[in-house]
């Protein structure tokens, strides 16, 4: 497997990548309990704030995802991961609404994370950086949007933990929040998803490479840990039928099987060259951060044990989207979002949409998707009183 | 399969004498037995639609009366079709969704050709008049001559353009009479506020709903339902004669 990673050690360059940096003075006050700060804020926007600043959309990244929604990643080149939502005329119509989508706190590009430089010490953050949570998250995103001079969304979305941010937007801020589109994601991060989250958490550890996470400051990289981690992810994303309908168990690139180790099977490539392209743009420690992040999301525990007081008195207006062949964040788990906030009597829709895409499908051509969503927002848009025109 | 809304505009009509006139309303126009609903709802009430189907009525009364409106329909597509035209509702079925919505949630929970499709109808009503603080509840008359007559000469399940499925196939797994129904209302504690009672071409008829010429010649009810207080139902007995 060595063979297909490219070693390429990531290149700290992140100051000369396209996109706004907002550098935050005043310290965050995180859950773990610690002051932290100044720190930065990567961030991309698209379209223009309105005169009344009513019509932004805050846009929420996944645990691989980043602040390059709708243009090239500037390490991969490829395109950005929700082009086929963001853009002139598409649901999220960048000459309608003003989107915004920041990296996440603890993230790699750009936003800080342990990669980057403890000013104390001189070296990167490494483990010493605070274990950081979504509710963290949504606070440094929370200070972008007062830089920006936003006191109300019109709409956040995202999907996966994209969807933990939202919802955490919605449960902690709902002033802030006219609308919210947690996209294939659930009111806590199940132990089944933990305990993939720790297979990962555990690929990257094992690599003698991550030498308990000091690697930067050893020139070294995990990236056979890392792309182990990726991999078994990226089994989690799909679903059976979408990896017998791509790969079924055709063979690559050869006739019969090799009786040896070799990728035999497509499929093997395929999640071989998925764990060798992460590497190049994703941090480890960053990895262990973020999934830890995700593990702790659970709502309700914030609430006192019970989902739908994270959500009492809410006015905002709420559409839960599910995918029917996601077994990461089944329709269930959507379904007791959805039980949550009718018990707190909020103003709710709920969709299931049927496609065997896995979990990947927010990030994929699903027409419904698209559909039920510009329908949604436009509902929402004409209750916002917001015109197409300015 | 519970409560499919039988509110499809692409009714399979399985009687071939069904007169023309009891066909749904021309396109756009609501379906006479929705209008009657939505006369009966004040503008700006909070009004939850189960089994709202493709959301014709709660558009109307979204669009005519203001109201707060949410919808609950078992078919993805008829969900996707409602929240892509930007009205509130959520996939899920009567059985099984409404328990968690707090009481008294609701000015008034619509129920409209669906009960009869339920798992637990009785169940169904009770949760009904608690989230909401009135439930309209309209059903096909199972003791309607037509369909009596139907079993008698032709001994196969009767059909009609309520009833439009063959009994294979049916999502109507509890039908019933409206004796039967006002019966169970009465079982239960539940008060009849209002009862109107129409026709084979959707016009109401001015008849007691506890009497048997209603239960004979109604092709379909349309009950105003609440939560017996402590009163007994000899005073919505009275309700029901002056309609």
């Amino acid at each position: 497997m060595s063979a297909l990673i490219s070693p390429r050690l990531r290149a700290r360059s992140d100051q000369d990548w396209p996109g706004h940096r907002l550098l935050v003075r005043e310290p965050l006050r995180l859950d773990c309990g610690i002051d932290f700060g100044p720190f930065t804020i990567a961030y991309q926007t698209y379209g223009t704030l309105n005169p009344d600043r009513s019509n932004a959309v805050l846009v929420c990244h996944a645990l691989s995802g980043d602040q390059y929604v709708a243009d090239p990643h500037p390490i991969t080149g490829k395109p950005g991961w929700w082009e086929t939502m963001v853009g002139p005329g598409l649901v999220l119509d960048t000459d309608r609404f003003f989107i915004v989508c920041a990296n996440v706190l603890g993230g790699c590009m750009g936003t800080t994370g342990p990669q980057d430089i403890n000013p104390e010490t001189g070296e990167p953050w490494a483990l010493s950086f605070p274990v950081i949570t979504v509710h963290d998250m949504v606070r440094a995103q929370q200070r972008l949007l007062d830089h920006l001079g936003i006191d109300s969304l019109f709409c956040v979305t995202g999907g996966s933990m994209g969807g933990m941010q939202v919802l955490q937007w919605a449960a902690s801020y709902p002033e802030r929040v006219f609308a919210a589109v947690p996209i294939a994601a659930a009111a806590r991060h199940s132990a089944q998803n933990i305990a993939f989250h720790e297979v990962g958490r555990q690929a990257i550890m094992a690599d003698p490479d991550w030498a308990g996470g000091r690697y930067l400051s050893l020139g070294r990289q995990p990236i056979r840990g890392l792309a182990v981690a990726r991999m078994a992810a990226h089994i989690t994303y799909l679903s059976e039928a979408a990896l017998h309908r791509k790969f079924g168990r055709n063979l690559q690139d050869r006739h019969a099987v090799t009786y040896g180790f070799d990728a035999d099977f497509q499929v093997e490539s395929y999640l071989r060259h998925q764990g060798s392209t992460f590497v190049d743009r994703f941090d480890a420690n960053s990895y262990l951060y973020i999934t830890r992040a995700m593990d702790y999301f659970d709502l309700a525990i914030e609430h006192g044990g019970s989902l739908s007081s994270a959500f009492k008195g809410t006015h905002s207006r709420f559409c839960i989207i599910s995918f029917t062949s996601d077994w990461l964040f089944p329709t269930s788990e959507s379904r007791e979002l959805v039980h949550a906030l009718n018990a707190a009597a909020a103003n709710v829709s709920f969709v299931e949409i049927e496609t065997d895409n896995g979990h990947d499908a927010f990030l994929l051509h699903e027409p419904e998707l698209f559909e039920t969503l510009r329908g949604f927002l436009s509902g929402c848009a004409e209750h916002r009183g917001l015109t197409r025109s300015w | 399969m519970i409560a499919v809304s039988n509110r499809s505009s692409a009714l399979n009509f399985g009687c071939a004498e069904v007169h023309p006139r009891a066909l749904d309303s021309a396109p756009g126009e609501l379906r006479r037995d929705l209008r009657l609903i939505a006369e009966m709802i004040d503008p700006g009430a909070r009004v939850l639609d189960i089994g709202c189907g493709d959301g014709a009525l709660l558009a109307h009364l979204v669009r005519h009366k203001n109201v707060d409106g949410r919808g609950m329909e078992l078919s993805q597509s008829g969900v996707n079709s409602c929240v892509g035209h930007g009205l509130s509702v959520i996939q899920g079925d009567a059985d099984r969704d409404l328990e968690a919505y707090p009481t008294g949630a609701f000015d008034v929970v619509v129920l409209s050709q669906t009960l009869q499709a339920t798992r637990q109808p009785r169940k169904v009503l009770e949760t009904l008049v608690r989230i909401g603080r009135r439930a309209i509840v309209s059903f096909p008359n199972f003791g309607f001559w037509r369909i009596r007559l139907h079993l008698l000469f032709c001994g196969r399940m009767p059909m009609s353009h309520l009833l439009a499925h063959p009994w294979y196939e049916t999502p109507n797994i509890h039908l019933c009479t409206i004796r039967d129904f006002v019966a169970m209302c009465d079982e239960i504690g539940v008060r009849v506020e209002r009862s109107v009672t129409l026709d084979r071409y959707g016009q109401p008829y001015s008849l007691d709903p506890r009497g048997s010429l209603a239960n004979l010649l109604a092709e379909q009810g349309v009950f105003v339902l609440s939560e017996n207080r402590g009163e007994t139902n000899a005073a919505a007995q009275a309700v029901g004669r002056r309609i």
